[in-house]
């Protein structure tokens, strides 16, 4: 799950209360909104669009690249929707808010935007068929979801990219419903992780040409956190095998709710309940302030996998709305590759 | 060495002298309280434009319009957000009508600039709270009571008069949907957007501003304020310098007796600059309180002229600021410095073994008058200087200052002239010693009476300017109205209709347009008129081409006002761009008091054939001036005209009379307290002198004159005196009118007026000023009636 701060739209729509509401206040309770419920199929390309029943909705992708120049780069491209009230308006009086956040990560530089629209203007949304996802000039899209152009622009930094899926759309969870607490809070939830990427990204010192992989996350929900949660850990794994790993720990207290899919190379998806991940903390970097754990062992018992997750840049900080570290990683040990981590809720 | 004793010694002085120390205190708080009121009002209307400047759009950001200045769509917006331009709507309009009327600001709070809009990051961050209400400060709050409007907020960050709001809102209840004024560009942009040409090319980038506009164009007002705070400080210096030097002069026998006691010089000097810092924060204070509650009562006839003068909002009410507290105790503190710096020196150099000589002082010297008028003389050659070769306001102000403080340092010389003149033609030997006992005096009142000449001086300056300034700006109002009643339509059917149905009712429809744009650069409008005897008639042309209106019936030829005239140099026949693509030959300079703005007049076809989609709703009717009562019935009747788009002439007048009326009560009241204070200190320097001159009265009263007798020469000293600073203050008040008329003003708002004189005024502040004057001696001349016999005896008794 990737989540993003979006949640920072929540935190600008929504007063938050010291307590109670999770991160962001995406444990607020969501009356008047539909909840996701077990059982339900997604059907395409419909459900790639947006769905304003729900409160909450993000369109997520994060790409690890290597530049002709001979670095590594990470490139993270969100669009997050939120509703301020279940019935819907036309205009400037549509309760649809959008916000867009696009990162630009090298070893040693982290570039960060972030835009914010309303709804109902034309300034910002998602549609399915031919798919279309934009706020401003930053758009992802194409025909259908396999083929897409990626594009953001900021002061310091542009992107341009083009993905291409060589294999399928992976529904996470229960055939897309993805529990999120013991007490039952869940979201929509699918991605495509099998993208393979060329492009241009371009830097103050100017363009590099670029190729590699990309991780594209849909999820959508009324309520995915439960109230007492206060941040997730969430990783995205390409492992050189062609398998991916996409686990998070919800964190509650001392505690937490894990969940993790072990995603075969023919994209065949096998989810683990709470429980079968383990993530531990190896080491902590000062950033923006607060001590974050950038360096991780992740187990996974059940594929014989046990491997430690460093920081392409440890500095990867959002300094969004509501800010988060997020930013490319690279795995050894009992297997290897390379993914995303996204870490909020400290403090 | 112990300072305790010595200090108590020293303040004993004033323990035995309440009134003297109320003099300082007050004299003190007063210059204080003037200075600081006035820097007060400053602030407060500095502060008022910036709070305008930072709302959403003002001028702090650079800005996108549509290039016709009307309003753009929505679509704009969108277009150039698609092409990753970073900018934010605001729609802005007039929100009710008539004295209740509100600017409203639709801002679009996610993509707002966040310095731009205070009150939005002060809201708590929470957005949706800003998009369901519209934000106001309490005093605007009050005029938005239409039960059909969101629920109002108070804002206090919110510059007066304007209402905020979310611009979904403001979109509804302007009527403009899918409208937008402008686009408010955010600091930074992205790299690699489409340029906007290709965009929107009916579109045009603005760079920041308006705040530099309203800046300047309140400057000139300011610097009037804080000229003015200036001279009453000056003259409330005199004051204290008065009481400062009487306590140092009377305590002299306890300075020498203290360092024939062993208190060493540096700190008997050391104490009395402690007590004087003392006094000052104390004074101080309190004049900063007399001075918020000056400011406090002046602020809204202040605001009103900003308002009417130049269309800045700024708030009636007064906030407190505490860096203008500070200032105004350390502006005491530095003025006590300065009055007291004279006498210090003299304790330091005080000689120890020399006998105590009270009114040594009061002696100048033959040397010390020279050398006060050498400087004097100087000055005024400086003015002179100054005004040959200065230029801008601030020369202006240069040129004021040395010619008032030369002309003051005069005085004595003059005083004196008048004295020796008064003594040769004097018979009789009690004439004589009345002549030879006031030139006596001279030195110890030519500070006060110096302080007099000056507030005597601002007076009849300022009142000159300000009768003239109304005279002119009276005829000049009845020639610009020329027609009897002018009307607005709502829209521009209603303008054509109008104009058909009036057409055979009254003498002549005159339609104007108007346009507000640059002009050479700095905001300005352009009118277009049609031609018509009304015009050729009346208006108000200061240059003319022999043909101006034959030119201006073909077409042809742009009228310029004086204030843009001077300001760009522009003489009758020079071609004169009023865009990049339209350029008009001057054909007339008009004077155009009151109005800040660069004006050009052109014919209307002309104005119509460049701005095609101009509105046209404005109509001039001529008609004979007992009818206009009934015609406004009419239009009423027939058209639903509401009465606030119908105004006659005389409503227009009344209301440019009564601005300009306002705009002077803040010099009309700094006038009468400058006055006040002048009195103040001819007050005090009389109890001065009174106590200290028994030496000299006991002799006069041993030769056979009575108190009482006594008692009337003084009086009549006193009002010698003032009717001679009077007169020498004539000429200098009237060299001060007319740097005001002829240099100041035309620095300042770029028009010159013509001077005119009222005797009649001089006669009533003559009499002030004698009134003053012998107000101000009858305490102590009453304290001379009653002396006893016994005090003037021991003069005598204990002569030295």
């Amino acid at each position: 799950m990737n989540a993003r701060a979006l949640l920072l739209l929540l935190l600008l729509f929504f007063p938050i209360s010291g307590h109670g509401q999770g991160f962001a206040g995406l444990g607020a309770s969501a009356e008047g909104f539909r909840d996701p419920v077990p059982g339900a199929t997604l059907t395409f390309p419909q459900d790639h669009g947006a769905h304003p029943a729900f409160r909450i909705e993000w369109w997520y992708v994060t790409a690890n690249l290597a530049g002709d120049d001979g670095q590594d780069y990470g490139v993270q491209w969100t669009l997050f929707r939120t509703a301020l009230r279940p019935e819907d308006g036309t205009g400037w009086q549509t309760p649809q808010l959008w916000m867009g956040n696009a990162a630009l990560t090298s070893a040693t530089a982290h570039f960060v935007s972030e835009r914010l629209a309303r709804g109902g203007i034309g300034q910002a949304g998602v549609t399915a068929s031919p798919f279309a996802a934009f706020i401003d000039d930053w758009s992802m899209q194409g025909d259908t979801l396999a083929t897409l152009t990626l594009s953001a622009s900021a002061p310091d930094f542009t992107y341009d990219l083009s993905l291409a899926a060589d294999g399928p759309l992976v529904l996470q969870g229960d055939q897309g419903y993805s529990v999120k607490s013991g007490g039952g809070q869940a979201s929509y939830y699918y991605s495509q992780p099998f993208y393979q990427v060329t492009g241009t990204i371009t830097l103050p010192q100017g363009p590099v040409t670029v190729t590699g992989r990309a991780w594209l996350d849909h999820e959508y929900s009324s309520r995915p956190l439960s109230g007492g949660q206060t941040g997730w850990d969430w990783f995205s794994l390409h492992l050189d095998g062609g398998e991916k790993l996409m686990g998070f720990r919800l964190r509650e207290g001392t505690g937490g709710y894990y969940s993790a899919t072990w995603i075969a190379a023919d994209g065949t998806p096998t989810a683990y309940p709470d429980g079968a991940l383990r993530l531990t903390p190896m080491a902590r970097a000062q950033v923006a302030g607060r001590s974050i754990p950038t360096t991780w062992r992740v187990e996974l018992p059940a594929h014989n996998l046990d491997i430690t997750t460093s920081a392409l840049n440890s500095q990867a900080w959002m300094q969004t709305s509501v800010p988060y570290w997020e930013g490319p990683i690279t795995a050894t040990g009992s297997h290897s590759g390379r993914g995303y981590l996204e870490m909020t809720g400290y403090d | 060495m112990r300072f305790w004793p010595v200090l108590v010694a020293l303040m004993s002085h004033w323990w035995r002298r309440p009134l003297q120390l109320l003099t300082l205190v007050l004299g003190l708080a007063l210059s204080t309280a003037l200075w600081s009121g006035v820097q007060a009002i400053n602030a407060e209307a500095r502060a008022s434009y910036d709070r305008a400047a930072q709302t959403l759009g003002q001028g702090a950001q650079s800005r996108i319009e549509a290039a016709d200045g009307g309003l753009m769509d929505q679509a704009d917006y969108i277009a150039l957000r698609r092409a990753g331009w970073l900018v934010s709507p605001v729609l802005e309009g007039q929100l009710g009508r008539g004295a209740s009327a509100v600017r409203l600001i639709g801002i679009e709070p996610l993509t707002a600039p966040r310095a731009g809009v205070a009150s939005v990051s002060d809201s708590g961050g929470n957005v949706a709270d800003f998009a369901g209400f519209i934000r106001a400060e309490p005093e605007t709050a009050r005029r938005l009571t239409d039960a059909s409007l969101p629920p109002v907020v108070f804002d206090t960050g919110v510059a007066p008069g304007l209402a905020i709001t979310d611009i979904g809102i403001a979109q509804i209840l302007l009527g403009q949907a899918g409208k937008v004024s402008r686009l408010v560009l955010a600091p930074a942009q992205p790299m690699g957007r489409t340029p906007m040409a290709q965009i929107a090319p009916h579109l045009v980038l603005k760079p920041p501003t308006s705040r530099v506009d309203m800046a300047r164009l309140t400057d000139s007002f300011h610097l009037n304020l804080t000229a003015f705070g200036f001279l009453a400080f000056a003259v409330g210096l005199f004051i204290v310098h008065a009481a400062i030097a009487l306590a140092f002069e009377q305590r002299r026998p306890v300075f020498r007796t203290l360092r024939a006691l062993g208190v060493p010089a540096l700190a008997l000097m050391g104490l009395l600059a402690a007590e004087l810092l003392i006094l000052a924060l104390v004074s101080g204070l309190i004049g900063v309180v007399i001075g918020y509650g000056i400011a406090a009562a002046l602020l809204p006839d202040v605001a009103a002229t900003l308002r009417g003068l130049y269309g800045a909002t700024v708030s009636g009410t007064l906030s407190l600021r505490p860096s203008w507290w500070a200032a105004g105790v350390v502006i005491a503190v530095l003025g006590t410095a300065a009055a007291s710096g004279l006498s210090l020196w003299r304790v330091w150099r005080l000689p120890l073994l020399a006998a105590a000589q009270p009114r040594a002082w009061a002696r100048a010297s033959e040397a010390g008058l020279v050398v006060q008028s050498g400087m004097g003389l100087a000055l005024i050659a400086l003015a002179g200087l100054i005004g040959a070769f200065g230029q801008g306001l601030i020369a202006g102000f240069a040129l004021l200052a040395a010619l008032m403080l030369g002309a003051v340092l005069l005085l004595p010389l003059v005083l004196q002239g008048c004295l020796a003149l008064g003594q040769r033609l004097a018979r009789g030997p009690v004439a004589q010693w009345f002549w030879a006992d006031t030139r006596q005096q001279v030195p110890g009142l030519s500070l006060a009476l110096m302080a007099l000449m000056l507030a005597l001086a601002a007076n009849i300056g300022v009142g000159t300017m300000v009768s003239s300034f109304r005279l002119t700006f009276t005829g000049w109002l009845d020639q610009r109205l020329a027609a009897e009643l002018y009307l607005t339509a709502r829209d521009q059917p209603e303008a054509d209709r109008l104009a058909a149905w009036l057409s055979p009712r009254v003498d002549a429809v005159l339609p104007i347009a108007s346009i507000k744009m640059p002009l050479r650069g700095a905001p300005g409008e352009i009118y277009g008129m049609v031609d018509h005897a009304t015009y050729r008639d009346n208006w108000p042309l200061l240059k003319r081409a022999a043909d101006v209106w034959d030119l201006f019936a073909a077409g042809q030829g742009a009228l310029i006002n004086e204030q843009l005239a001077r300001r760009e140099g522009i003489e009758i026949g020079d071609s004169f761009a009023l865009t990049d693509v339209w350029t008009a030959k001057v054909t007339g300079i008009f004077s155009d008091y009151g109005n800040p703005l660069g004006q050009a007049i052109v014919p209307l076809p002309q104005l119509v054939q460049h701005y095609p989609d101009l509105p046209r709703q404005r109509l001039g009717v001529r008609i004979a001036p007992d009818r206009v009562a009934a015609l406004r019935q009419d239009l009423e009747a027939e058209f639903g005209l509401p009465p606030d788009a119908m105004v006659n002439q005389a409503a227009i007048k009344a209301f440019s009379l009564s601005v300009f009326e306002r705009t002077f009560t803040v010099t009309a009241a700094l006038n009468v307290l400058t006055l006040g204070v002048a009195g103040f200190a001819i007050l005090t320097s009389l109890l001065t002198l009174a106590t200290m001159r028994l030496p000299q009265l006991a002799p006069v009263w041993a030769l056979g004159l009575t108190r009482s007798a006594l008692a009337r020469l003084e009086l009549l000293r006193a009002g010698l005196l003032a009717a001679i600073t009077m007169v020498a203050a004539l000429p200098l008040g009237l060299a001060l009118a007319w740097v005001l008329l002829a240099i100041v003003n035309v620095e300042a708002f770029g028009w010159r007026l013509p001077m005119h004189v009222f005797p009649a005024d001089w006669l009533v502040l003559g009499l002030l000023a004698l009134i003053a004057a012998t107000l101000a001696s009858v305490g102590p001349v009453v304290r001379l009636m009653r002396v006893p016999p016994a005090d003037l005896l021991r003069v005598f008794a204990s002569e030295r």
